[in-house]
């Protein structure tokens, strides 16, 4: 019955997501959505590792640029294709970086493992800046395709697109926390030794775990450069984007599957608003200052904070 | 060419000093009391822009003002490191929690930056900046021309006496060999009647005033922006675990390793491979010997 409830919530949005595109207008709408639907998947990539697994990756920025820049490579190398392509491909390039990454660094512990992670990021942004092929340290303009089946413009498709990236990112995500890989996963959290004496295999979940990251990453990645129609590494491979990833779960709660998409809604729309009405600046403080806050205060997240509430509820009913 | 490189390696050791400031406070905090502060980076550019700040408003030298703000960042680690053991340590958090508060902790202090300063460039002025100390005309060296920048000498002369001062305090004063004593054995530190939180806080203290240091010789070598502290993450990071996790002079030599490497690499195949180059090192010290060259085994 739960599950048919759960499909049943996926095809609605989907169906109300394509119904918008027909009713709306103004474009505004679109991108800033978008940009909600880009931070949840984020997130959502950002938690399978570090929520459910227990490995801090800071970088998150890495991936995503790597999926841009797939987008990049194949428009500079194929004549632009559709970008649909890009949107197969880029996943499978950054899933398969993420298991490289993941296989030379999964031996280090916590602490290490987090810090090569940013190494990592750095080596392939050091890469994109020397590689003039993609546009190098200057950047690369992208022209948007003029005419597009079914929409009535381009940032619609773009819209549809993300929008059906995040629904499948959420039931990966909730496919690995709520079967038996998820258990492994959270065993290794737990206590990664007793999980492996116990004959749960490590190595290999913890792969599984770093390549559906990178390849969602690369998800979310491979359209920005359409989103934004201007690549440069400086800000493909902003901090900024490892921050959020890490904020939108830390902020939802890292348990659960549900967590980071109610992190990515609530960050998300305080961001857009913030970022309309008063300034982008402020909008990156209140960013940190929710993020640090949340950390500190309620380790859960608020999905930590409505069981803590149930839970006191129900005593109260006792 | 003999000539570049002589040049590519003096500068290098001279940059690499500079980077031992900037990892000194990551040494002790990281290295001995097992607190991953990947902020510590951007306490250094708050150095800087304090440095910058006095110099242009005051005309003082920065090096002079980051010496008499030294209680100031003192007292701000001590606030830091109360507010980590209330919140993460006291709890069993600080594995994940902890490095998530640190990088939020990194993120808001160079967006607060911004917000003041915005992202210009800044930099200071002070008598040796611009001049430069040609070896040649005091030692022959058979036609070659070596030359030492005060810009560079400066900062790596202050690292170097500042690097054997928390040396020398570490290793013979009683509060030194207490925070040494609390990174090998926390419980019997307990046990011995000390109160490993009092000893962590005091060092924790230190290693951020070290970075109020590196930070006036930072904006003395280059013209600082907020984000410039991200590029260091890394380096400081390589350093410290290439140095064998809270070992001083081991610090101290990694540092200059990291330093030669990179003028080096900008030398001989370009500048804009250089930032590379620590996270190279440091990727490939994490897979051969994790324990760093300097480190126990």
């Amino acid at each position: 019955m739960k599950l048919n409830k759960f499909w049943f919530i996926i095809a609605a949005v989907f169906l109300i997501g394509i119904a918008f595109t027909m009713v709306a207008d103004n474009e505004f709408y679109f991108y800033a959505t978008y940009a909600v639907m880009q931070l949840m998947i984020m997130g959502i990539a950002w938690n399978i590792l570090g929520g459910f697994t227990g490995y801090v990756n800071f970088g998150s920025g890495g991936f995503f640029a790597a999926g841009a820049y797939t987008t990049v490579f194949l428009h500079r190398a194929f004549d632009a294709p559709p970008l649909l392509i890009a949107v197969l491909v880029a996943p499978m390039v950054c899933g398969l970086i993420g298991l490289g990454v993941g296989y030379f660094t999964l031996r280090l512990k916590g602490v290490y493992f987090a810090i090569a992670t940013l190494a990592v990021a750095i080596i392939l942004e050091t890469i994109v800046v020397n590689w003039e092929f993609v546009g190098g340290a200057g950047g690369y303009y992208l022209l948007i395709p003029e005419n597009v089946v079914f929409f009535d413009s381009y940032i619609e498709w773009l819209f549809v697109l993300i929008l059906a990236i995040t629904l499948i990112a959420i039931i990966v995500s909730r496919y690995l926390n709520s079967s038996k890989i998820g258990q492994g996963l959270a065993a290794i959290r737990d206590d990664e030794l007793a999980a492996e004496s116990m004959g749960v295999p490590t190595l290999k979940l913890k792969l599984i775990s770093t390549t559906v990251m990178g390849g969602l990453m690369g998800a979310a990645g491979a359209p920005f450069p359409y989103f934004i129609t201007f690549v440069e590494p400086a800000s493909a491979f902003n901090l900024l984007v490892a921050v959020m990833a890490i904020a939108v779960p830390m902020i939802g709660g890292t348990a659960s599957w549900i967590g980071p998409v109610i992190g990515g809604l609530l960050l998300g729309t305080i961001q857009e608003t913030v970022t309309v009405n008063i300034s982008s600046e402020l909008n990156l403080l209140i960013v940190g200052v929710v993020l640090v806050g949340f950390i500190s205060l309620a380790p859960q997240g608020i999905t930590g904070l409505y069981q803590d509430f149930m839970r006191k509820r129900r005593k109260g009913n006792d | 060419m003999i000539e570049l490189f002589i040049n590519a390696v003096v500068a290098g050791v001279l940059l690499g000093g500079f980077y031992a400031a900037v990892a000194l406070g990551l040494s002790i905090v990281f290295g001995r009391l097992d607190i991953v502060n990947i902020a510590h980076p951007a306490f250094v550019i708050i150095g800087s822009y304090m440095a910058f700040y006095v110099n242009e408003n005051f005309g003082l030298d920065p090096i002079v003002t980051s010496f008499l703000f030294l209680p100031v960042f003192f007292l701000l680690g001590i606030g830091m490191y109360r507010f980590y053991y209330i919140c993460f340590e006291r709890t069993g958090q600080e594995s994940l929690s902890g490095l998530a508060y640190f990088f939020g902790i990194m993120f808001i202090i160079e967006v607060l930056i911004i917000l003041v300063y915005g992202v210009d460039y800044r930099n200071v002025q002070a008598p040796y900046i611009g001049y430069s100390l040609w070896i040649n005309d005091w030692i022959p060296l058979g036609g070659f021309r070596v030359s030492l920048p005060y810009r560079m000498l400066v900062p790596f002369a202050v690292a170097a006496v500042v690097t054997g001062g928390v040396y020398l305090y570490l290793s013979k004063t009683y509060l030194g060999r207490a925070i040494l004593a609390v990174s090998q054995d926390r419980v019997a530190l307990q046990l011995m009647g000390a109160n490993p939180i009092k000893v962590k806080q005091w060092a924790f203290g230190i290693a951020i005033a070290t970075a109020a240091i590196a930070g006036a010789l930072l904006i003395v070598i280059h013209p600082v922006e907020p984000s410039v502290g991200r590029l260091y993450i890394g380096r400081v990071f390589a350093i410290v675990i290439l140095g064998g996790m809270g070992s001083i002079s081991g610090t101290f030599f990694a540092a200059l390793m990291i330093g030669i490497a990179e003028t080096l690499i900008s030398t001989f195949i370009g500048p804009s491979w250089a930032p590379a180059a620590a996270y190279g090192i440091l990727l490939v010290t994490l897979a051969v010997r994790p324990q760093g060259l300097f480190g126990r085994a």
